[in-house]
């Protein structure tokens, strides 16, 4: 009953959607205000059926429904609660509901908290969003419908894959989407400027926080998928540019691109189509990510169920949505006037400058993901294009990026003054040159690229620190002028500083685990003891656990480092007899500076499970400060988010709104 | 004259904005022929079938006891099995115990050219997932897949005992592929 309810309810759901995309658009080309209006009921409503839809599918996973194909598939019984409840999007159909609840929830919060944007603007928004919303929720019901059932049921389920089987991977899919959707805004918010045929500074405005939210989650989503892979696939490596991760990094370049430009129509009315066509593009990358993965169509290690009329109809949906828009973006665009005129070198122009480097990188990563594709289309056969490629096209151009971004934040609007700006980096160069060349020399290895690197994170790291400083006036001014100061600086510049501070701590982690990770694969038998790096690491030996539905061989290292104990390693190999697949469980020890990580292999002579086993151990140095440098960029996100400007005093696009937000 | 400059002007920025949703059209038709029912990633034509193996010699991975691999290895007498095979290469890691079965059932040789691969990355690898290899020669720069014809990782090839490409499949090996194509060819060749 359960089941049909929730299938009933994604029906309920397109309905709505169809009227919402319709309606609303009407009443803002006529002026009808009663139509307009009703795209917020709508929107709520939309979010209300498909979160229905959504608990009925949870439901059915939480109680081991096995008259639902989709939990017969994924599922079983002995499975821990939380991966049943993740089990719902580890998986095709389940996943699209998720994608699709997302969507309603982003259209939900414009219908709540966009009380201050023009009548007809968010209509208009909100019919867009109904429109992609009405193409996934016939994607989900024609081609995938979680809801199928299944008769006779079977016995018990045939389990979740057992490397989605985790806590990091649980909430990895939905990060990932709600930055993926999140870019859904931005894509309204440019299809109905287009429409309306104006761009101005509120436009800028209303688009900033919705691109900084979903690049925030797409931040965190796609640091989760990195961490997921450096510990669960237990090869110590945490991005090996397969098409799955490059169709998440691209829409994520291009978002930081927005999020940048967005400031110059904001603050200067210049760069208005450019920052519309990269709304579209955002959101198109997010579409054709969903297309690549679903459609099966580049052979990847996320090896996802395909089906070629999904992949018929997700194209359609890409060409639909990407193709109407740009086609809208072809006339209307020209039209629109600029007025902010920018020196060659001013503010505007460095962040014209970074939106080129990440254009261009997006194409690089978009070519190299792409390429087999299209040499096979044009008769060459069959290519796979590795990491080789990736580190030669993309490093290069994240170079200059990183050491025009120091100097960024100093320029000043309109015109700048290069040569002062360069004499207030001084502090930024010495630190560069100094961590370089300090690295050079401790690593004599002759890792001449990874010492280049470590000094431009410096670089950055101080630049941007300085220009905080500077900002405050810290060391200039008495101290109480400062915290006057700093008090008074906008919480959207504190988040740009964290934003790059974060940026410049993980690209010390990027490098040092990159160019400076040690291993170590031997055999070991129960007491004996191996070092690396300067950490002695003595094997126990190894035990059977069983868990609630799989079976390990768990080791024990004792690890030490000049016979002072530091930390107890239980890497595991499991079996999961359900899918008859084992996984690798890495045990993974930080030390802030350092991960010791250790996995197991094969018994030597798998009768003797007491006998030798072949061990890898890792030495991985900073990898903990990727991830903090990703949580730190996270949360330069949020804060600049809570800035006053977004939450309140939305600039008054016309006279009566302005008046209108008053009385209120 | 000086409306006619402006005018070319519009033009051209009207023509610029149209090139994006050019460059999308091209991409939304590769994408459509990705998914055509008719591709068959299979089948990729090559010039060295029914040709003789091309002249290489390549040093033993670093690391590996496993020897290096050159072309009078390959013309012993019988059929032997040569697979194009790389650490970074994702679906190679996919056919590898497709690969251990096939040499373990069939007791047929089989020889690996790892393929532009750091050899520490290579001896990992093997020492994961086991190397069901007699003989790998370390293709660090690419210079003998060039030699092959190389399209991408992996690659797998059939060679008669006189040393004469029979087979080539480019794409990871799946059970089906070896039950239809590759045993049958070992079959023909005994």
């Amino acid at each position: 009953m359960i089941p049909e309810l929730g299938h009933f309810a994604l029906i309920l759901a397109l309905v709505v959607a169809v009227i919402q995309g319709s309606l609303p658009m009407l009443g803002a080309a006529r002026g009808h205000s009663g139509l307009m209006r009703m795209a917020e009921p709508a929107a709520l409503l939309q979010l209300l059926l498909v979160l229905g839809a959504f608990l009925a599918l949870t439901y059915a996973y939480v109680v081991s429904d096995f008259t639902v194909w989709n939990v017969v598939e994924n599922s079983h019984s002995a499975k821990p609660l939380l991966y049943k409840i993740s089990g719902v999007w580890g998986n095709h159909e389940g996943s699209m509901l998720l994608w699709v609840l997302i969507l309603t929830v982003y259209g939900a919060a414009v219908a709540l908290f966009g009380g201050n944007l023009p009548e007809r603007l968010r209509a208009r928004v909100l019919a867009v969003q109904a429109w992609i919303a009405t193409g996934f929720l016939a994607f989900t019901l024609f081609t995938s419908n979680p809801f199928a059932r299944v008769s006779p049921p079977p016995l018990d389920g045939n389990d979740l894959n057992p490397l989605l089987q985790d806590p990091g991977l649980a909430f990895h899919p939905p990060m990932l989407y709600l930055g993926y959707v999140g870019f859904s805004m931005a894509f309204a918010f440019a299809v109905a400027a287009l429409i309306e045929g104006r761009v101005d500074a509120a436009w800028g405005r209303w688009v900033r926080p919705w691109t900084l939210l979903a690049w925030c989650f797409l931040t965190g989503g796609i640091a989760l998928g990195s961490w997921w892979a450096y510990y669960e696939l237990g090869w110590g490596g945490w991005w090996f540019w397969d098409p799955v991760e490059n169709v998440s990094l691209m829409p994520w370049l291009l978002g930081t691109a927005l999020l940048h430009s967005a400031v110059v129509v904001e603050k200067r009315e210049a760069l208005k189509a450019w920052t519309l066509l990269l709304a579209i593009l955002a959101f198109g990358f997010s579409l054709l990510g969903t297309f690549i993965v679903r459609s099966g169509l580049l052979s990847s290690v996320h090896a996802f169920a395909s089906d070629p009329t999904r992949g018929v109809f997700i194209l359609a949906l890409l060409g639909i949505a990407v193709g109407g828009s740009l086609t809208l973006f072809a006339i209307r665009a020209p039209k629109l006037k600029a007025q902010g005129l920018f020196a060659p070198v001013s503010r505007e122009a460095g962040l014209l400058v970074n939106n080129l480097l990440l254009g261009t990188a997006t194409a690089t990563v978009f070519v190299g993901t792409l390429y087999p594709l299209l040499l096979e289309a044009m008769g060459g056969g069959k290519v796979s294009v590795g990491p080789p490629y990736f580190e030669l096209t993309f490093a290069p151009l994240m170079l200059p990026l990183v050491l025009a971004m120091a100097a960024g934040p100093f320029l000043n609007w309109k015109r700048a003054d290069l040569a002062g700006v360069l004499g207030r980096l001084k502090l930024a160069a010495l630190a560069a040159l100094a961590v370089g060349l300090g690295a050079w020399f401790l690593e004599d290895r002759g890792a001449v690229l990874a010492c280049v690197a470590f000094g431009l994170a410096a670089w950055l790291l101080v630049g941007t620190l300085s220009e905080l400083a500077e900002r405050i006036q810290l060391f200039r001014a008495p101290l109480a002028e400062c915290l006057r100061r700093a008090g008074r600086l906008p919480r959207a510049h504190y988040g740009m500083t964290l934003a790059h501070a974060g940026l410049a701590i993980a690209i010390f982690g990027i490098t040092a685990s990159s160019a400076w990770k040690q291993e170590v694969v031997t055999l070991l038998s129960p007491g004996e003891t191996v070092s690396l790096a300067g950490y002695d690491y003595r094997f126990e030996g190894v035990e059977r656990v069983q868990g609630p539905n799989y079976r390990s061989d768990t080791a024990t290292f004792v690890v030490t480092r000049d016979g002072g104990h530091v930390a107890t390693l239980n890497p595991e190999k499991r079996l999961y007899p359900v899918q008859n697949a084992p996984t690798t469980e890495a045990a993974i020890h930080t030390t802030g500076l350092a991960d010791l990580y250790a996995v197991i292999g094969d018994p030597q002579n798998p009768e003797a499970r007491d006998g030798a086993w072949t061990v890898r151990l890792y030495h991985e140095p900073l990898v903990p400060w990727m991830w903090a440098g990703a949580l730190i960029m996270m949360l330069g996100g949020a804060v600049s988010l809570s800035d006053r400007r977004l939450r309140v005093g939305m600039p008054a696009r016309r006279r009566k709104a302005a008046a209108a937000a008053v009385k209120a | 004259m000086s409306e006619e400059a402006p005018r070319a002007m519009k033009i051209l920025i009207r023509v610029l904005f149209i090139v994006p949703l050019l460059i999308f059209a091209a991409t939304l038709g590769y994408l459509y022929f990705g998914l055509s029912p008719d591709r068959d990633p299979r089948a990729v034509p090559s010039a060295l079938l029914d040709k003789p193996v091309p002249d290489f010699e390549l040093p033993p991975v670093p690391g590996l006891e496993a020897p290096g691999l050159a072309t009078n290895d390959l013309k012993n007498g019988g059929p032997v099995l040569l697979n194009v095979f790389a650490s970074w290469c994702v679906p190679c890691r996919a056919e590898h115990p497709v690969l251990t079965e096939l040499t373990e059932s069939e007791s047929v040789p089989l020889y690996g050219i790892d393929y532009k691969d750091k050899a520490e990355d290579a001896v990992a690898w093997l020492e994961e997932l086991g190397n069901p290899y007699a003989a790998i020669g370390h293709d660090l720069d690419g210079r003998a897949g060039i030699d092959w014809g190389i399209t991408g990782v992996p690659e797998t090839f059939v060679i008669d005992g006189e040393g004469t490409i029979r087979y080539r499949h480019a794409g990871p090996l799946t059970r089906q592929l070896v039950e239809e194509e590759i045993l049958p060819v070992l079959e023909a060749l005994r």
